[in-house]
């Protein structure tokens, strides 16, 4: 879809809670900005929603994960 | 850090050599940094690239970076124009928000000892796309609110009072069992059109009049292919007025990355 019509609470809701998680040579995984999802609860309570796994049991994974 | 600030590489996506990839991707323009997007190669997978400068993108540059929400959105929508293009050429398997290697040598390491899990990931979401469904609950007009609403003032007698409290508790209970209701209905409809399901957190933020409470929100990942998805969920919005149902998509399959395994 084009960027223009997609809102950033859509957007975000994949971006920091889905894409694959790496781990290795990386300098920084989106899981160790703890900083972010305090700071971005006021104005978007989606993410600090996102923290907190989904109720399914494949939510969010906050947590560095080293599967590779 | 007493070394020298140099250069980073961002990912977006992994994917396989397409013969579209180079020129879907000169089409997307700059990326995070504005500078050239290119693939990387290896054992037969390709990382999706922008070189960018590790003042900007080192581990504690990138966390001032991504709290300072008008430069999250910056990055989150060269993230998704990146990926939409890899995904117009091919599969796309999108990498969580603000993966950040230290050299190409990295980045081929990564695909070379990942190359089983990303390419089983990738032949698992190739052909499909991942559609977006939100309930929001239309708040109740002035008009269907209980008659007594009026009358509760606190001023007013107590019993009154407080069986204004208890009918307008008892409302609220009847919405959240109709809300509930009406989202599992639609879900158990759309498993039947899709392949892999996740259920998202409803978007507590987007509470306003206009568009009501989000009640259900839900990524589905569906065969390219398939009519049937999108249109089931627009017949559902016509069935209640009491709902508004919100389709978004198709996105490339950022919500079903990691939970196929």
């Amino acid at each position: 879809m084009s960027s223009a019509e997609v809102s950033l609470v859509d957007l975000l809701d994949r971006l920091l809670a889905g894409g694959v998680v790496l781990a290795g040579d990386l300098t920084l995984s989106i899981a160790d900005v703890d900083l972010v999802r305090i700071d971005l609860r006021a104005l978007l309570s989606s993410v600090d929603a996102l923290e907190e796994a989904a109720p399914h049991g494949h939510g969010a994974r906050w947590a560095p994960t080293p599967e590779l | 850090m007493s070394e020298p600030l140099g250069e980073l590489l961002y990912a977006y996506a992994v994917t396989r050599p397409a013969d579209r990839l180079d020129e879907e991707l000169r089409e997307a323009g700059g990326g995070v940094s504005g500078g050239p997007v290119f693939p990387l190669y290896a054992a037969e997978l390709a990382a999706v690239v922008t070189a960018v400068p590790e003042s900007e993108f080192g581990a504690a540059a990138l966390r001032e970076h991504l709290e300072d929400l008008g430069r999250l959105e910056a990055m989150a929508r060269a993230h998704q124009r990146v990926v939409d293009a890899v995904f117009a050429a091919g599969c796309a398997l999108p990498l969580r928000l603000a993966t950040v290697f230290r050299s190409e040598d990295a980045v081929r390491r990564m695909l070379g000892e990942g190359h089983e899990r990303l390419g089983r990931a990738l032949d698992r979401l190739d052909g499909r796309v991942e559609w977006g469904v939100k309930v929001h609950q239309v708040p109740l007009g002035l008009g269907e609110s209980t008659p007594s609403a009026s009358r509760d003032s606190p001023a007013g007698d107590g019993r009154d009072y407080l069986r204004a409290r208890l009918r307008r508790r008892r409302a609220a209970d009847d919405a959240v069992a109709r809300a509930a209701a009406f989202a599992e209905e639609l879900h158990a409809r759309l498993r039947r059109h899709s392949e892999a399901q996740r259920i998202l957190r409803p978007q507590d933020g987007q509470l306003d009049a206009a568009h009501g409470r989000n009640v259900f929100n839900a990524a589905y990942l569906v065969p390219r292919s398939e009519r049937e998805f999108a249109e089931t969920v627009r017949a559902w919005g016509e069935r209640d007025a009491g709902f508004r149902v919100e389709l978004t998509g198709p996105w490339a399959p950022y919500s079903f990355a990691e939970a196929l395994e």
